[in-house]
C-alpha cells in the first residue's frame, strides 16, 4: 500500500508540473489584464509602472518561473482586483462550493439509487418506464434552465425556498457553513438539486445497468438457492457489487461537479468558487484564475486517489493486487 | 412403503417467449429414493438445468411450471408457495452449481456467504453458525477452514470453490441436492475428488442425489438410476447399468457410440449426425426422428413411454431391444 501510493503521488506531481504549464499558457492566451484594470486615462508613466507591478513586463517563460517558484513556496499569486492572495480568495469561498456539491452528491445517492434499483429489479413495470424516461430528461435538460425553472416555481410562484445567497451560516474551523442551519439547508436545497440532476441520472442508469447485470450472475442465483430472503440478496449480494462501479462514478464526477459548479452557482448567485471564477475571468484577474485551476487540478488528482482507495475496499480483489 | 424423497411426476416448464412457447421441459417423470444418485443426461439444451432449476422453483420469467407434480415427502412443490419454498431451498432442497468460479459471490467473505445460509434456516447464534460452517468447510476436505472462511473467493482454485459450494449446500444436511454438472469445469483429477466425495457424504447422510451431467462415464460410475433427456423429454429411463449396457433408444445408443473409448481404438468416432431441433418448433412426434436411423413413418406420432424390460423404460416404438454391442 506504501509504495502503491508513494507511486501515485509521483505521478500527481508530474500532472500537476505539466498542468500548471497548460494553465499558464491558456490564461496567458485569454487577453491582456492591463486593458481591463488600467483606466483609459492612465498615461504612459503610469501605465509602466503598474505593468511592472504586476511583473506583466517579464518574458512569458520568466513569468511562469516565477510563478512556479512562488507556487512550490505556497504562493500562487495576490488578485489583481482585489489586491489579496489569490489563495485565500479561493479557499474562502471552498466551502460554499464544497457545500453544494456533497449535497449535490448526497442527493443524487439517495434519489438515484433507490429509483435505479426498482427499475433494475422491475424492468418491465410501467413506473420503471417512467423513470428511465424521466431519466433523459435529466441528462438532456440544460442545467442553467432547469434552475430557472426550479427559482420560477419554488420562489416566485410558491414562495417556499429562497433563490439567492447562502442565508445564515455558522462558523466552524474558521470556515463558514450553512448546511447546519435550517435557514441555510433551505438555501441549498434548490442549488444543490439543480446541480444533482444530472448526476442522480447518471446514478439511476448506472444502478439499473448495475442490477440487471449482476441479476443474471449466477451467484445470485446460488444465493437464492440456498433460500436468503429476496431482501437479503439484493441489499447485500446484488448492492454491493453494484456500488463499486457506482462509487467509481461518482467519485469521478465529483470533481467535475465542483469544476462545473459554475453555473448553478451563478444561476442561484451562490457565493462560491464557481461565481469567483466567472467575475475574475470577466476582469482578467489572472492569478485567481490560474490558482482556481490548479486547485481544481489537485483535487481531480485527490479524487482520483480516494476513488481508488475507496474502490480497494469494496473490492476484495483490487485491493489483493494492491499488496503483492 | 413411505413416500420416495423426489419424485417428479409429468414436469412440464414453458418459457412463454415473444417467439412462441419453448417446451424447455415436457413431460419429464423420475423418483429418487433417499441415499440414491439419479443421473440427468442429456445434451446442451435438452431441459436438464431447468428440471433442477424447477426442482428448486428457481425458474424465472417468461419461465415457469405449467404442469406436473414435484413431490417431495409427498408435498408438491410445485404448487407451494414462495415463502414455504423458500424455507425449504438450501435447508431440505439444496443445488450445487455448474461453475465454481461464478456461484460464489466475488465480494463477499467465505465466512458471510456460509454463516447467511446457516441463519437463513436456523435459530443459532452467529458463533454457532461460524462453528458450523467451519464443520461443513472441514468436512469436504478443505485444510485449515478457519483461515480459508475469513478469505474471498477469488483466493480459492476452482476445485476448492466448488467444495466451497458443495459445503454450503450441506450445511443443513439436505434430504435433496440437485448438482448441475458440477464437474464439469474442474479438471479430471479434482473431478474424481468431488465425485468420490460426493458418493460418500450421500450414503452417510441418506441424502437423494439428482446429479446432471452430459457425461455419460460421470454416470456411470455414480449414479444408481438414469434418465436420459431430449429436447425436454425424458427419452429413457432406468437402472444405471441396464441402460448404458442394453440401450433401447436409439438416442441413448448414439450417445454411449459418441464416448471415445479404448475398445474401438483406431476406429473413427461415432457421431449422431444432425443437431438438437430448435424447442421452438419441434416436429410432431419423436422429437429425435430427423437424426434417428432407426426412423420410420410411424415415428410422426409421439411415441409414449412403455417399459420394455424391468425398469427399463423408453419413448420409442421400436427399440433396440436386441442385444447391442456398445
Amino acid at each position: 500500500m506504501t509504495a502503491f501510493l508513494l507511486r501515485r503521488l509521483i505521478q500527481a506531481a508530474a500532472v500537476v508540473l505539466v498542468m500548471s504549464l497548460l494553465v499558464f499558457l491558456g490564461v496567458f492566451a485569454v487577453g491582456d489584464p492591463i486593458e481591463i484594470l488600467i483606466s483609459p486615462e492612465a498615461d504612459q508613466f503610469e501605465r509602466e509602472r503598474a505593468v511592472k507591478a504586476l511583473g506583466l513586463d517579464l518574458p512569458l517563460w520568466q513569468q511562469y518561473l516565477v510563478f512556479l517558484g512562488n507556487a512550490l513556496r505556497g504562493d500562487l499569486g495576490r488578485s489583481f482586483v482585489f489586491n489579496e492572495p489569490a489563495l485565500k480568495l479561493i479557499l474562502e469561498r471552498m466551502p460554499a462550493t464544497l457545500e453544494l456539491a456533497i449535497g449535490a452528491t448526497v442527493a443524487a445517492l439517495i434519489i438515484g439509487l433507490p429509483l435505479g434499483l426498482y427499475a433494475g429489479l422491475k424492468p418491465n413495470s410501467p413506473v420503471s418506464k417512467g423513470i428511465m424516461a424521466t431519466s433523459i430528461l435529466g441528462f438532456s435538460l440544460p442545467t442553467f434552465w432547469v434552475g430557472l425553472m426550479l427559482i420560477m416555481v419554488f420562489a416566485v410562484q410558491l414562495g417556499w425556498l429562497p433563490s439567492t445567497g447562502r442565508g445564515e451560516t455558522v462558523t466552524i474551523l474558521g470556515m463558514r457553513w450553512s448546511f447546519l442551519t435550517s435557514d441555510g439547508i433551505a438555501h441549498l436545497i434548490m442549488p444543490a438539486l439543480n446541480l444533482a440532476l444530472f448526476k442522480i441520472s447518471l446514478v439511476i442508469r448506472l444502478t439499473r445497468a448495475g442490477v440487471r447485470e449482476t441479476m443474471l450472475m449466477d451467484y445470485v442465483k446460488f444465493a437464492r438457492a440456498k433460500g436468503l430472503s429476496p431482501a437479503r440478496v439484493t441489499f447485500v449480494h446484488v448492492f454491493k457489487n453494484i456500488l463499486i462501479p457506482v462509487v467509481t462514478v461518482v467519485g469521478l464526477e465529483f470533481g467535475g461537479t465542483i469544476a462545473f459548479s459554475v453555473v448553478t452557482e451563478s444561476v442561484f448567485a451562490w457565493p462560491g468558487m464557481g461565481k469567483l471564477i466567472i467575475d475574475s475571468i470577466n476582469v482578467l484577474d489572472r492569478p485567481v484564475m490560474v490558482a482556481y485551476l490548479m486547485m481544481i487540478v489537485l483535487l481531480f488528482i485527490t479524487i482520483n486517489l480516494v476513488v481508488d482507495i475507496t474502490y480497494s475496499l469494496l473490492d476484495p480483489r483490487v485491493r489483493l493486487e494492491g499488496k503483492q | 412403503m413411505s413416500a420416495p424423497t423426489l419424485e417428479v411426476r409429468n414436469l412440464r416448464t414453458h418459457f412463454f417467449t415473444r417467439g412462441g412457447v419453448v417446451k424447455a421441459v415436457d413431460d419429464v417423470s423420475f423418483t429418487v429414493e433417499a441415499g440414491k444418485v439419479m443421473g440427468l443426461v442429456g445434451e446442451s439444451g435438452s431441459g436438464k438445468t431447468v428440471t433442477g432449476f424447477s426442482i428448486l422453483g428457481l425458474v424465472d420469467a417468461p419461465g415457469r411450471i405449467a404442469g406436473g407434480q414435484i413431490l417431495f415427502k409427498g408435498r408438491d412443490l410445485a404448487t407451494l408457495p414462495e415463502a414455504e419454498m423458500r424455507g425449504l431451498r438450501g435447508n431440505r432442497i439444496a443445488m450445487i452449481f455448474q461453475d465454481p468460479m461464478m456461484t460464489l459471490n466475488p465480494v463477499l467473505r467465505i465466512d458471510t456467504q456460509m454463516i447467511e445460509t446457516v441463519l437463513a434456516h436456523a435459530k443459532v447464534s452467529r458463533e454457532e453458525a461460524r462453528q458450523r460452517s467451519r464443520d461443513a468447510l472441514g468436512q469436504v476436505g478443505i485444510p485449515s477452514p478457519d483461515e480459508r472462511l475469513k478469505a474471498y473467493p477469488h483466493q480459492f482454485s476452482g476445485g476448492m470453490r466448488q467444495r466451497v459450494a458443495i459445503a454450503i449446500a450441506l450445511l443443513h444436511k439436505p434430504d435433496v441436492i440437485v448438482a448441475d454438472e458440477p464437474t464439469t469445469a474442474l479438471d479430471v483429477t479434482i473431478q474424481g475428488q468431488i465425485l468420490a466425495e460426493a458418493q460418500k457424504l450421500c450414503a452417510q447422510f441418506g441424502t437423494a442425489l439428482v446429479w446432471i451431467t452430459h457425461d455419460l462415464s460421470v454416470v456411470a460410475g455414480l449414479a444408481d438410476d438414469i434418465a436420459v433427456m431430449y429436447a425436454g423429454k425424458v427419452v429413457e429411463s432406468g437402472p444405471v447399468t441396464q441402460v448404458l449396457d442394453a440401450p433401447l433408444h436409439p438416442y441413448t445408443l448414439g450417445l454411449i457410440g459418441s464416448v471415445p473409448s479404448r475398445n474401438r481404438r483406431g476406429e473413427p468416432l461415432r457421431q449422431i449426425p444432425g443437431m438438437t431441433p430448435s424447442l421452438l418448433n419441434l416436429p410432431a412426434g419423436c422429437a429425435f426422428r430427423s437424426r434417428c436411423p432407426r426412423a420410420e413413418p410411424g415415428c410422426a406420432e409421439p411415441p409414449p413411454m412403455a417399459e420394455y424390460r424391468p425398469g427399463q423404460h423408453a419413448r420409442c416404438i421400436h427399440p433396440h431391444q436386441e442385444a447391442v454391442a456398445a
